[in-house]
């Protein structure tokens, strides 16, 4: 990456780097609420497995940020001594898990996007963050595998799980609009060949969630005027209380080493 | 409601190329493609494989402990297989 | 230990006499085996006592990763950093794992995982009383990987050599998993050691209210444990409960010392001409007391399992449904 980038253009760098980032946090700290008290015990171990690889991306992510920013924050500083408006993730990550139907909703549909963004990274300008999508992307296509199973398997099982699955997909579907959503920042980094628009993948994107939903028997449902913001740093309700648990530690004992 | 359990499924795995596949152990899965995802979610957490094999636990046909001896004691007096059974002279016994 | 509940129940006399021969042939072949130190492998015969005390045995041990996983999972969603929640996260999955294993090592006996859990729920199963105890605070966390991985393991390793088979094997997976545990807890307290005053004091406490607590994970005095000559004979128990609680005293007190704590125990004296610590009094009452279920986190503990149980039971049919339904879709377009 060359060191002679305008500052606006950082600026829209180290957002963009914070959306992805947040967002894989934010969906990991989700998860991880799952770790004891999933369906069954293989699934107990295999949402932990999606959390951890979110966490990871989400060190990587961030520490480039914080590198790139020039502020000398580094991947903890990030994540827990930022406020709730500075904190970049899509709001639908940031979403109570509900139920298991509610949870591999998400995670399909969430990392299905994150599969298109980091396809069209890994030719990015930014060397450190092309391989960082070089590395997630052979977790998020596993991740993506998994939560594609259970979208199936509920949707298709009995009738109660149908229904719960199916209200998942009408509480979470107008989520999504904001992934695609056209973006300055991002308009003036693909121009720069450092990242691709979120709103080119939603062809790709709809294109991948769209059989599995079918095979699903799940009804995807008309569009809504709802739009939500997390990646604008305007979060919904749930975000600060999520905060609030995340960073008790880092905000009650400033200065200590952990 | 159905409360059946979750079929049994045994998990082998082949810890690198060159090596047999190696039963490891079992898990509960309700089909196939979620046997060979938790086998890799719980047998491989620390790159332990590069492989897996999952089998319906039901399917494995597996000798009976009580026929052991006419299965496995026949073979004890054939030491003519054994390489050892031969003595070549010095010069040669590296063969 | 993890399945000091065996002791109690052979203590209460609610265990029934120990295997009457069916049959002397199979059982003069199975005492050569466990003289030989052969192992015993699922389809071999098998005295009953022997199969109803490894059923137990492992399925407690089980009970115990799997209750386990709740008062250190409080935590995950509070590590103060990235990395520290991935490390406690990928702890915490790993107890889940090796409830797995022993799960699946308990079914070589001929009974159902399902069958286990529903007695673990119905009150009927035991589970180590450790995880009776509430986490208050992250140095709990490191404690917990310190004192109690630490005391589980002295406990596990021995398990690698015992007779039955599948035991063994998945002891064996479960040691190499556990040695990060204790290492990872203690790392943890050596950092908060370093940190301020106010972590320091969180380290200290963290380890007065788990200090005894995890002397009582040994289970009771050996003169108490009654259990233990046919366990002892078929290598599933190979060491007694003092013995254990020894060697785990003399190997923590240095590492104590080292981490510049204390534990919580005027009594406590190197004894020159045993070559070992002395231990205070051990108080009984409340180790009993916690395994009659007054202990601070009972309820909550095993009410957490009963829930993710019942909220998953409809997750769990609709698998099996689709299951059945793609088979016979694919039996019909045959
Ligand atoms: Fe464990
Ligand atoms: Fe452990």
């Amino acid at each position: 990456m060359s060191v002679a980038i305008a500052d606006d253009l950082r600026a829209a760098h180290v957002d963009y780097l914070l959306r992805l980032g947040d967002s894989a946090l934010i969906l990991g700290q989700r998860l991880s609420e799952w770790c004891g008290h999933a369906p069954v015990l293989e699934e107990d171990l295999a949402l932990a497995n999606v959390a951890l690889d979110l966490i990871g991306q989400a060190r990587l992510l961030l520490s480039h940020a914080g590198v790139l920013e020039g502020h000398g924050r580094d991947e903890d500083q990030l994540a827990f001594l930022r406020a709730e408006r500075e904190f970049r993730n899509v709001t639908m990550v940031e979403l109570p898990n509900g139920d298991f139907a509610r949870t591999v909703l998400r995670n399909f549909l969430f990392t299905a996007f994150q599969r298109e963004v980091m396809t069209g990274l890994q030719g990015s300008a930014d060397a450190a963050l092309a391989a960082i999508t070089v590395k997630s992307l052979k977790e998020t296509r596993y991740n993506l595998e998994h939560a594609a199973g259970w979208v199936v398997r509920l949707g298709d099982g009995t009738d109660e799980s149908h229904a719960r699955i199916q209200r998942a997909v009408d509480e979470l579907w107008p989520y999504t609009e904001e992934w695609f959503a056209p973006d300055a920042g991002d308009e003036a980094l693909a121009g720069a060949g450092i990242a691709l628009c979120w709103s080119n993948t939603r062809g790709a994107w709809t294109d991948a969630v769209t059989p599995v939903l079918e095979a699903a028997t799940l009804v995807i449902p008309a569009g809504t005027a709802f739009r939500s913001t997390g990646r604008l740093g305007v979060h919904g309700e749930h975000l600060g209380p999520l905060l609030s648990e995340m960073q008790v530690l880092q905000r009650t004992y400033p200065g200590a080493t952990w | 409601m159905d409360r059946r359990e979750w079929p049994l499924w045994e998990v082998f795995i082949r810890s690198r190329n060159g090596l047999d596949h190696k039963h490891c152990g079992s898990l509960h899965a309700p089909d196939a493609r979620l046997a060979l995802q938790s086998a890799r979610d719980v047998y491989t957490r620390r790159q332990e494989g590069t492989s897996i094999w999952v089998v319906r636990a039901e399917h494995i046909v597996a000798s009976d402990p009580d026929a052991k001896a006419e299965l496995f004691d026949p073979a004890a007096d054939k030491i003519y297989r054994h390489p050892t059974f031969y003595v070549l002279p010095d010069d040669v016994n590296h063969m | 230990m993890y399945t000091q509940a065996m002791d109690i129940a052979a203590a209460r006399g609610e265990d029934p006499a120990p295997g009457q021969v069916t049959d002397a042939g199979y059982q003069a072949e199975f005492d050569a085996k466990i003289d030989r130190g052969d192992f015993i492998e699922p389809k071999d015969w098998m005295p009953e006592a022997y199969r109803r005390t490894l059923v137990r045995q492992i399925s407690q041990h089980a009970h115990s990763e799997i209750v386990g996983m709740l008062p250190e999972g409080n935590w995950i969603g509070r590590a103060p950093t990235l990395e520290r929640k991935a490390i406690l996260l990928a702890k915490v999955q790993d107890e889940g794992g090796h409830g797995l294993y022993l799960y699946a090592a308990a079914e070589t006996l001929g009974v159902s995982r399902d069958t286990l859990v529903e007695a673990l729920h119905a009150g009927r199963a035991k589970y180590s009383s450790i995880f009776n105890y509430p986490t208050l605070t992250w140095a709990d966390v490191g404690v917990i990987g310190w004192l109690v991985d630490g005391a589980a393991i002295m406990n596990q390793i021995p398990l690698c050599r015992c007779s039955y088979g599948p035991y063994a094997r998945a002891m064996i997976r479960v040691c190499r998993e556990e040695s990060f545990h204790q290492r990872q807890g203690y790392d943890l307290l050596l950092a908060m050691m370093s940190g301020t005053a106010a972590q320091r004091d969180m380290v200290q406490d963290a380890v007065n209210r788990w200090w005894w607590p995890a002397l009582m994970m040994f289970g009771p005095h050996d003169a108490q444990s009654l259990n233990s000559g046919d366990s002892t004979r078929w290598g599933i128990k190979r060491i007694t409960n003092d013995e254990l609680r020894q060697k785990f005293v003399d190997a923590t007190i240095p590492q104590a010392k080292l981490l510049g704590v204390t534990v919580p125990d005027p009594d406590l004296r190197w004894n020159e001409a045993r070559g070992a610590h002395d231990v205070g009094a051990i108080d009984w009452d409340e180790f009993w007391s916690v395994v009659n279920g007054n202990g601070p986190c009972n309820q909550e503990r095993l009410a957490a399992r009963i829930r993710a149980w019942e909220e998953g039971a409809w997750v769990r049919e609709a698998a099996m449904a689709h299951a059945a339904k793609s088979e016979a879709r694919a039996a019909g377009g045959r």
